[in-house]
């Protein structure tokens, strides 16, 4: 019936491009936060090597917990990313494929593969391996993460801003030079921006729990926990978030230069205008082609764009009424990226002063702590905030300027894309619903404590019974292995004992 | 920039790379997805834990070669990978569902306490799904797909056919050799003999499978007969029936004897064996008799620049997936293991 109700009110068109919405916004959480975890736990486990001090130990084995739930929602819903191109944009894939293939190949043979090997190592090879070999196996997983970035956030910026390439005879795209291709000019600041947006979004999650962990009257033994937790936030929060208001300022002023109608959207601006108003509240019509409710400051959109109290800024009436992107979701989330990375900025000034006042661990800090919980799950959303400005602004193209989304999808009826957008929307609410319950869960049962094994009982902390047997199998097993594999057949399960939550 | 399409045969190394990586993926998430298959009957608990330890450290990396198979096909013959995704779309799509389903499980099933049943059932029926599909996708592509100006011409349902159907249940069947053989080498005690005597059964089944799904093809009128019984490739592939069958011959015995490798190692060759007879019955389609590696195949600048990239990372890679499994070597345990 929802199915029937979709393919009325949308065209295969629609459909298809709503479902790669769907399924690239549920996946790019997950990445990046991968990407900012990955790095934490390095540095933790560093710093665990370095001090010895079982504390960092602890959070470093609480935090890989979490880690390994959402890279496993982020390998399954990536596996579907690659397998989109072709379902849904087959003619975007033949037309583009010479130039976007070969950059997600290298995604997949620099990044990918070493980020599942090692990530194997990271979980479940401690006490396996050297603690060293461990720490160099969370270091690679993390570089994995960013090298990944790279490819993605390259292949991604050459949509946005092409460059590099030739179009033949036959409309495809040809790549002339692989260096302009790579390195096309919105990629180093998108790249930048994407990177440390999710160290940010990462930190703010981090330091939101510990702040819990400091307040909660159920964790009185996790507080020292949380220390860490929202000390190494706190730092991400003073230095970084500043940082990415920069960076974000820089990617604006490349997408003005290369993408002007995008920005006008940004900014919803109809007419060219010099010393543009920085409007702050609309509701930008698509149809009238002007903003309704407007609430503006005089030449203030003007003087970040331009850097000028006059230069010029051009409107979206520059372009025809079909080469514009929607403005409504270009112009709000906007907004709702910068009004959230603008919060993480003064939490980050906030938790300085609380920093010089030495009260930043003080449970009496109420409402400082409280702050942090309220910011934990704002990253997200100014990252999905952000994606929206940048690919509803690409449109009506899908690589900018050359392939338009209209002429970009296969051959596919209305009614496939409806059915498995569907499935992907149950699938998705269900699985990564349950992940996130299984998350929380983590995070109510806290860190655990943790004794560093001596160096020579090695086996009893490795996870096979038959460590150090022969090639071929000649084993020596213990007796209690025996007994405990002949007793359980068919025998009801036993949670705690089955390796439950430990 | 970067074009050595003068010196070398540019789409026939990626063709082989991309049939390369394929196998690579059939074989690793093989045995990982016939554990799922064989996930419900292994009768205890404890015995489904030590199931999903044996694959857990592996299952991500056995799946990245199924992005490098799609990513692979995506840069490497771009047409190629559109006209097939869209021709197998509603396959594609359930196969991702099944892997999502499957892949969860893994994490949420040592978190889950009250509920671990439901993620048992995720796990065992995306592992079949997943199976089935892709066996369904392989029967689509040997009975081809229509395709006219660069894009998928037929209907949303072309791969409904019995032949699919058939390849779909073979292939569950043969993933869960992989499995079981698999659990031979990972597992002990009981549940070791447990593995040995579904082994048994199953490569009774497999071969039941096998004459299926000759018989249906021969009835089917299947243009890759014709690729199988062209001169010269018959004289090469003569004597594949004979080595199949002593494959079974040393299989049947080893499952009685305490040998614990040579079952995998033997259930791989008959996975060779399908595959060789697969490809030569495609080659040199990409989209199977529509479209050649020839036609289908990118521009010799990116496939130049792309190899420059395999022939570097394709060692390393596999020298860490090796160390990988070295790490992981011998027999699994029931405990959660972080």
């Amino acid at each position: 019936m929802f199915a029937t109700f979709m393919i009325d009110q949308l065209d295969a068109l629609m459909l298809a491009r709503i479902q790669f919405a769907f399924v690239i916004s549920w996946h790019i959480v997950f990445p990046a936060f991968t990407i900012g975890l990955a790095s934490f736990l390095a540095v933790l486990e560093y710093r665990w090597l370095k001090t010895g001090e079982p504390i960092y130990a602890e959070v470093y084995k609480h935090w890989v917990k979490i880690f390994a739930v959402v890279f496993g929602m982020g390998v399954v819903s990536g596996v579907v990313m690659s397998y989109q191109f072709g379902t849904n944009w087959a003619v975007f894939s033949d037309k583009a494929g010479n130039v976007i293939g070969p950059l997600l190949a290298y995604e997949v043979l620099t990044a990918f593969f070493l980020e599942a090997s090692f990530l194997g190592i990271m979980l479940f090879g401690w006490g396996r391996v050297s603690k060293r070999m461990h720490f160099a196996s969370t270091a690679i997983v993390a570089v994995g993460t960013l090298m990944s970035a790279f490819w993605i956030l390259s292949a991604n910026s050459f949509m946005q801003t092409p460059q590099g390439f030739m179009v033949g005879a036959d409309g495809l795209l040809y790549p002339t030079d692989w260096l302009e291709v790579i390195f096309n000019p919105s990629f180093p600041y998108r790249f930048a921006h994407m990177v440390t947006a999710a160290f940010l979004t990462t930190a703010f999650v981090i330091g939101g729990i510990g702040a819990y962990y400091i307040q909660s009257k159920k964790h009185p033994e996790h507080r020292k926990h949380g220390r860490v937790m929202l000390g190494m936030a706190m730092i991400m929060a003073i230095f970084v978030a500043p940082a990415q208001v920069l960076i974000g300022d820089m990617h604006g002023l490349n997408t003005l230069e290369h993408q002007p109608a995008k920005v006008a959207a940004m900014e919803g601006l109809w007419e060219n205008e010099r010393g543009a108003p920085l409007v702050l509240f609309a509701i930008p019509d698509q149809e009238a082609q002007k903003n309704h409710y407007e609430v503006k400051i005089p030449y203030l959109s003007g003087l970040i764009l331009t850097h000028s109290l006059d230069g010029e800024v051009k409107g979206l009436k520059n372009w025809a009424p079909e080469d514009r992107p929607y403005v409504p979701i270009v112009f709000w989330s906007f907004r709702v990226m910068v009004g959230i990375g603008t919060l993480m900025v003064l939490v980050g000034l906030f938790s300085l002063y609380k920093y010089f006042k030495k009260q930043q661990f003080d449970p009496e800090s109420k409402w400082f702590h409280r702050l942090w919980m309220m910011m934990t799950p704002l990253g997200f959303i100014a990252l999905l905030a952000g994606w929206f400005v940048t690919e509803t602004g690409r449109q009506p193209w899908t690589v900018y300027g050359v392939i338009r989304t209209a002429e970009s999808m296969s051959p596919v009826a209305a009614q496939q894309v409806a059915t498995t957008l569907i499935g992907f929307i149950v699938l998705y609410i269900v699985v990564f619903g349950a992940g996130s319950f299984y998350i929380l869960r983590l995070i109510a049962h806290g860190p655990q404590p943790y004794e560093d094994p001596a160096e020579d009982n090695f086996y009893e902390h490795s996870v096979t019974e038959g460590q150090g047997r022969t090639l071929s199998g000649d084993s020596h097993a213990s007796d209690k292995t025996k007994q405990d594999s002949a007793e359980d057949i068919d025998k009801p399960a036993n949670d705690k004992e089955d390796g439950g939550l430990r | 920039m970067f074009n050595y399409g003068d010196v070398l045969d540019l789409p026939l190394i990626w063709g082989g790379l991309i049939a390369l990586s394929v196998f690579v993926y059939v074989l690793l998430d093989g045995f990982d997805l016939g554990c799922g298959i064989l996930f419900p009957f292994a009768g205890s608990d404890k015995n489904r834990s030590r199931m999903m330890n044996s694959i857990a450290p592996f299952w991500d990396g056995n799946e990245t070669w199924l992005v490098l198979g799609g990513g692979g096909l995506f840069a490497a013959f771009p047409v190629a990978y559109g006209i097939i995704m869209t021709g197998l779309y509603l396959p594609v799509t359930f196969m991702l569902f099944g892997l999502i389903m499957r892949g969860v499980a893994f994490e949420f099933r040592f978190k889950a306490s009250a509920h671990r049943y439901v993620w048992d059932f995720f796990f065992f029926i995306g592992s079949v799904v997943a199976a089935f599909s892709q066996g369904v996708m392989l029967g689509a592509l040997v009975q081809g797909l229509e395709a006219s100006n660069r894009l998928y011409s037929g209907g949303p349902f072309d791969w409904v056919t019995p032949f699919a159907m058939v390849c779909g249940v073979a292939l569950i069947i043969g993933y869960a050799l992989l499995g079981s053989t698999w659990l031979i080498i990972k597992t002990e005690h009981t549940l070791q003999v447990w593995a040995r005597k579904v082994s048994s059964w199953i490569l009774s089944a497999l071969v039941l499978a096998m004459v299926v799904v000759t018989i249906f093809m021969y009835f089917s009128d299947i243009k890759a007969l014709e690729g199988w019984f062209s001169f010269p490739r018959v004289i090469y592939l003569a004597p594949m029936p004979i080595i199949v069958l002593l494959l079974f011959y040393f299989m049947r015995k080893d499952l009685n004897t305490e040998r614990e490798y040579r079952p995998f190692l033997l259930t791989v060759a008959l996975f060779l064996m399908g595959y060789i007879g697969v490809c030569s019955a495609l080659f040199p389609y990409i989209v199977p008799y529509q479209m050649t590696i020839y036609e289908a195949a990118a521009a010799d600048t990116s496939l130049s620049f792309m190899l420059i990239g395999a022939v570097i990372m394709l060692p390393i890679i596999l020298s860490y997936t090796a160390f990988a499994y070295y790490t992981f070597k011998g027999k699994t345990d029931h405990e959660h293991m972080y």
